[in-house]
């Protein structure tokens, strides 16, 4: 079966969604990654739609469960490149993607999760002094 | 005008569904669609793809363009002989859902068209259609 690639870059993981997903290449992707952030002990996972020509509630969801899982495991979710289309059309449907972070761009996703893990690390450094 | 033909798709796996979502993003250009509207007709037809393979046990569209005075619209009908749905309003309300979705899917198709209709009758099966016309 099909998989979306997940590279690793530094602290962080970068997956860039350039197929049309069908749901079980998306629940594929969700397990891929969760793996994967434990076995990199991954500080943030930058995940690029700009490719995307709609994100449905489906999709939507599954960026959702992936921003959860990661917290949970201690990673940052960025959503980075929607097109304003695509934002447009969400917001009608009725998905807001509250727990999820986004950024423009892949560069200023980057520098958002490059700030998280430099406050969290920062955070644990006074909790240890 | 060149206008391609009303197309029956079957809708029985998950690539059927992609392929659905690829028809009509042809169809809603050839009728020409903003880039906006494309992409709200192409979610719906997403949303209602899915629940016709989902909650449906498989079904089809019919997907077509249609013509009112000088007027284009994109217009798809869902069908399906699945369960059918006991309760339509319930249905239609945001967060409903039998499965394991969100519940956006059908009230959501019906915000992202112009018209919308569905006929269920349990144990037969339900049939909806959407459409969505071009601004003029």
């Amino acid at each position: 079966m099909e998989r979306i690639p997940i590279l690793k870059m530094g602290d962080a993981l970068l997956i860039t969604i350039q197929v049309d997903m069908h749901d079980r290449l998306a629940m594929a992707l969700e397990d891929d990654l969760t793996q994967k952030i434990v076995q990199s002990s991954a500080k943030g996972v930058l995940i690029d739609i700009s490719s995307l020509e709609i994100v449905d509630s489906f999709i939507g969801r599954m960026l959702d469960n992936i921003a959860a899982v990661s917290r949970i495991l201690d990673a940052q979710t960025v959503v980075v490149g929607m097109r304003p289309a695509v934002a447009i059309t969400l917001v009608e449907l009725g998905l807001a993607l509250t727990g999820v972070k986004t950024a423009l761009n892949v560069e200023k996703g980057m520098a958002l999760i490059g700030k998280q893990v430099a406050s969290a690390r920062g955070t644990s450094g006074r909790n240890a002094g | 005008m060149v206008e391609t033909p009303a197309e029956t798709l079957p809708i029985s796996s998950g690539e059927d569904v992609v392929r659905v979502r690829q028809a009509v993003r042809l169809r809603c250009v050839e009728a020409g669609f903003s880039l906006v509207d494309q992409t709200k007709m192409v979610t719906a037809a997403s949303e209602l793809a899915r629940n016709t393979l989902d909650h449906g046990g498989g079904g089809s569209v019919l997907v077509e363009t249609i013509h009112l005075g000088n007027r284009r619209g994109v217009r798809l009908t869902f069908q399906d002989s699945g369960p059918g749905i006991p309760d339509i309003a319930r249905a239609l309300q945001d967060g409903f859902t039998t499965g394991s979705g969100l519940g956006l899917g059908l009230g959501g198709a019906k915000r992202l068209t112009n018209d919308f209709s569905i006929e269920s009758t349990p144990g037969q099966g339900t049939r909806i259609m959407i459409a969505r016309w071009k601004l003029t």
